[in-house]
């Protein structure tokens, strides 16, 4: 594997061809926020709150789905970085009803961590407030779209490592949506295993198991990343 | 040194958040020794008073009395704080903004679980008449700063309050907490 | 089929051609105001006069001053019908007998057609867009029987860069430098993708070269692919153009039995089939990487680049994808040269280009011009200028990527850059004509409630922040919005602007911005002027008892 040299943030990093400006960054150590990335599966560069300014290019670039090149010169933290990823943040808490003092994910969720890490102490949008549904037709798991980033980790781990294909986005803009099937009831879902594999990607709230209450949803990233890894490399023993 | 004029006030919050306030525990009494505490559901002063220094507003927006007093404390406040989460995003509060205007959840509350004499009340003069959508006090007011959780942690709260009083700019990074 | 049979086909539709031709339109824009009926009698009409001899009546397609359709046009007299109904259709029959006429006469020496230069809408207007003879009679499939058996693939691409073509879908990627990434990419397998889902608000020159001459892009795919090295293509046409759709199977279907599309074409190794995949009307669906995602099969949205369709595109495999008018102007450009292409135009903007000309304008309907045209030429001496005495206030170009030219910049021409440098683009040719009742707030409110609707929902800044820049937009409008949410407004503009995954996104807020840039007094007119003041909502009768 040939090897890349470049800067980022100042520093001198090495890293293989193909990997991400993402990777290279963490293992240097450099960290880079991040939504929609989930370790494991591919990447959609959807959420930008990872886009990174790029020497010599007018455009911000997502880190999670831009390879590596000789000699970039990335830089991972500006003043309009930051304006940006707290704006994308308001604009998300403005989206839909963040309710975190009655979510089952307060405490452990990726969205309320991220605000507090980007300084994002209150919204300045005009909260959308959408009357959403509560899919509780599943006899384990539960889907609230009130709590829905729409970063679709969850369709991601369904197709890719369960290879179920139960979840899915339909609709457009702000109407899109997580579904199951053909927009059926979780609960009447063929093809779902019940695997519990989208419980485990969910970033926030929305994905849960029944009979969770507020604060009480916990979530094993690593059990995902162990099965692409045993799978894809071999890697059995962690 | 001059006395700083506190106040705090609570609009459509649940209190929580001054039970954390109290939470302070002996540390009110070193407040004492630096504020003066002039209006709030503590003291008994009926009326805002003028050229207060310190606010927190516990609470979101919900109807016209919100909105009067909500002006009524910028005018006569230097520095107004959101404190809490109602405050600062309408939380629990707002949770019935997408369900419509007001009549869903008083008609839920007043007719629909009523076990005796179903009804809406009606006392105009006395009542006032909640507002379409619960709002964050910033979307009626300028607010200086920002103190979310549900409640703040009593951490929180005397952090701030130190760095208003004197002890340096406000460290807001480590007072964010949502829920 | 070779270039004999071709010449020779060529040679007996033209002696077949009868002394008298009536052409009539049948674009869309013409047949929904009873053209097909018009042409109906005018067939009776000659037949029933005894001219059939003499007199051949023609469908052909858009003839381009839609505003007085449905439209015939008689040669070689050159004389143009306008807003013919099919009850006086036969009068235009009578009037090959010397007598009176009770159709409205056009001018067709109004400088709405003299100042065009047709190079992509040549054959428009003249060929039948359902017989494959009529355009062979025009010259068509010349150019790809010259590539094939006379030119390299290299030489192709040579001869487009030579052009100066730049992409006409709205961005202006010169289309020689893409061929030729297409070219040198690895792989076996390569594709050709015609992009026929033109979508912005007011435009239809895309569907008026697929209506009136399919062929043109047929044979400029063939050529593509024969550069690139492809043999198979799509042409990913939305539903919205029913007859668009029926006269491309006809023309792919008519170019297979001849023998110009299919295996060996031209009895040379080169083998190319082209097939229709339709939109189902998601205008994302234009951006080209959500358009090859809904080509497989997939939702169509947009995933980020690089890499660019030309390394992989189509089932990852290296793709060239054009737009429709890019297309047709290949054969062209192959027939009379690149040199000769490069000789019309401006410096950096080469050729023509073709407008649909909308809204509050005389003579609304289809141009070609060349690049470097002013903007007054075509608004005030083609368009006419603003009906019933206003003035014109403002050009929007670009649709929802584009912004509004004020009144003032008339005198543009236009080309790429100078439009960018309006904070407009060159777009894929839709030209609206504002006059001064116009409130450009509204424009700008139209563009972006467009875009909140079109957006995909992929990206957050896109599908949250159009929304919250559409609302902002009403508030403004409704008179509620203060100086605090002007300054909100451009602040979403420009992250919306910067951090969306596509073009759909990236361009957005175009509108808003050029209005602010050139009209910022309008909406600081419909401002608060206390910059904290709030409308807050009370419902009325919340009242229902009393309390006892």
């Amino acid at each position: 594997m040939a090897v890349r040299t470049l800067t980022i943030d100042s520093k001198q990093v090495s890293a293989e061809e193909g990997t991400t400006i993402l990777g290279a960054a963490r293992d240097a150590g450099i960290s880079i926020p991040t939504l929609c990335h989930l370790d494991g599966i591919y990447d959609v560069g959807a959420c930008r709150m990872c886009l990174v300014e790029l020497a010599g290019s007018p455009r911000l670039l997502p880190a999670c789905t831009t390879m590596v090149a000789e000699g970039m010169d990335v830089r991972t933290q500006s003043d309009r970085l930051r304006r940006y990823r707290r704006m994308i943040l308001e604009l998300l808490f403005a989206e839909r009803n963040h309710v975190c003092a009655a979510c089952v994910s307060n405490g452990h969720c990726e969205l309320q961590t991220m605000a507090y890490s980007q300084g994002m102490d209150h919204v300045r949008f005009a909260y959308q407030s959408p009357l959403l549904e509560v899919d509780l037709t599943h006899a384990s798991f539960g889907m609230d779209h009130n709590r829905c980033i729409l970063c679709t980790r969850c369709v991601r781990v369904c197709w890719h490592i369960e290879g179920a294909g139960t979840k899915n986005v339909s609709g457009r803009g702000t109407h899109a949506r997580i579904i199951s099937d053909l927009n059926q009831p979780w609960g009447m879902s063929e093809t779902c295993s019940a695997c519990g594999k989208c419980i485990q990607a969910c970033p926030t709230g929305a994905l849960f198991r029944r009979g969770m209450t507020a604060g009480e949803m916990e979530r094993d990233r690593t059990r995902l990343e162990f099965l692409v890894n045993a799978r894809e490399k071999k890697q059995w023993n962690v | 040194m001059e006395r700083v004029r506190l106040a705090t006030t609570w609009f459509g919050g649940c209190s929580g958040c001054h039970m954390s306030f109290l939470d302070l525990d002996e540390w009110i009494v070193d407040l004492t020794a630096k504020v003066d505490y002039v209006y709030g559901p503590l003291v008994d002063t009926k009326e805002y008073p003028e050229g207060v220094d310190v606010v927190l507003i516990e609470g979101a927006i919900c109807n016209t009395e919100h909105v009067e007093m909500a002006h009524r404390i910028r005018q006569r406040t230097k520095t107004v704080v959101s404190f809490g989460d109602c405050a600062v995003t309408s939380n629990v509060v707002g949770m019935r903004n997408p369900l419509g205007g007001p009549e869903v959840v008083l008609n839920r509350a007043y007719v629909e679980l009523a076990d005796v004499n179903p009804g809406i009340p009606v006392a105009p003069g006395i009542l006032p008449p909640l507002l379409d959508r619960a709002v964050p006090v910033h979307q009626v007011i300028p607010v200086d700063h920002f103190l979310p959780g549900c409640p703040p942690c009593p951490e929180r709260i005397r952090m701030l309050l130190e760095s208003l009083l004197g002890a340096g700019a406000a460290p807001t990074g480590r007072l964010i907490k949502f829920g | 089929m070779d270039l004999k049979d071709l010449l020779a086909l060529k040679e007996k539709e033209l002696a077949a051609r009868k002394p008298i031709v009536i052409r009539c339109c049948t674009a869309a824009g013409c047949l929904s105001s009873r053209g097909e009926a018009v042409k109906e009698r005018l067939e009776r009409a000659v037949y029933d006069a005894g001219l059939g001899e003499r007199v051949e009546v023609r469908g052909v397609g858009c003839l381009r001053l839609c505003c007085q359709g449905p439209l015939v046009q008689v040669d070689p007299d050159n004389l143009l019908y306008e807003r013919v109904t099919p009850e006086e259709a036969g009068s235009i029959v009578d009037a090959l007998n010397g007598e009176k006429v009770s159709v409205a006469r056009g001018n067709p020496n109004d400088p709405f057609f003299t100042k065009q230069q047709s190079i992509v809408l040549a054959n428009s207007g003249v060929v039948d867009p359902n017989r494959i003879e009529s355009y062979v009679a025009a010259d068509g499939y010349q150019a790809l029987h010259q590539a094939l058996h006379e030119m390299t693939p290299k030489a192709v691409v040579e001869e487009m860069l030579a052009s100066g073509l730049r992409g006409r879908g709205g961005a202006g990627y010169p289309t020689g430098l893409k061929w030729a990434t297409v070219q040198k990419a690895a792989g076996a397998k390569k594709y050709v993708i015609c992009n026929a889902d033109e979508g912005d608000p007011g435009a239809f020159m895309d569907r008026s070269v697929l209506e009136s001459d399919p062929h043109s892009v047929l044979e400029g795919m063939a050529l593509g692919a024969y550069a690139v090295g492809a043999d198979q293509g799509y042409i990913y046409v939305r539903a919205e153009y029913p007859l668009a759709i029926a006269r491309l199977q006809t023309a792919i279907n008519q170019a297979r039995r001849l023998g110009v599309l299919g295996s060996a074409v031209f009895e040379s190794p080169f083998h190319f089939n082209v097939d229709l995949r339709i939109g189902a009307g998601a205008f994302v669906c234009g951006e080209e990487t959500a358009l090859m995602a809904s080509v497989e099969g997939k939702r169509g949205t947009p995933r980020p680049r690089p890499p660019f369709p030309a390394e992989s595109g189509l089932w990852n495999c290296p793709t060239l994808i054009n737009n429709v008018e890019t297309f047709a102007n290949v054969p062209a450009i192959l027939r009379r040269g690149g040199a000769w292409f490069a000789g019309i135009g401006t410096e950096r903007s080469k050729g023509t280009k073709v407008f649909a000309l909308a809204g509050k304008i005389r003579n609304t309907g289809l141009i070609e011009v060349p690049m470097g045209t002013p903007l007054r030429v075509i608004v005030e001496e083609m368009g006419g200028g603003a009906p019933d005495g206003a003035s014109i206030k403002a050009v929007q170009t670009g649709g929802p990527s584009g912004g509004c030219i004020p009144a003032e910049h008339l005198d543009t021409p236009v080309d790429y850059d100078s439009l960018n440098k309006l904070g407009s683009i060159m777009g894929s040719g839709g030209m609206i004509v504002m006059d001064d009742s116009t409130r450009m707030v509204d424009v700008a409110r139209f563009f972006m409630e467009f875009c909140m609707d079109e957006s995909c929902g992929k990206c957050i800044p896109c599908r949250a922040g159009t929304v919250q820049i559409h609302g902002l937009l009403a508030k403004v409008l409704a008179g509620e919005a203060t100086a605090r949410d002007l300054g909100q407004l451009e602040e979403l503009c420009d992250l919306v602007k910067n951090t969306s995954l596509c073009g759909l996104g990236q361009t957005a807020p175009n509108p808003v911005l050029s209005t602010l840039r050139f009209f910022r007094r309008e909406y600081e007119e419909l401002l608060l002027p206390d910059p904290f003041a709030v409308k807050l909502a009370v419902p009325e009768g919340t009242v229902s008892v009393e309390i006892r």
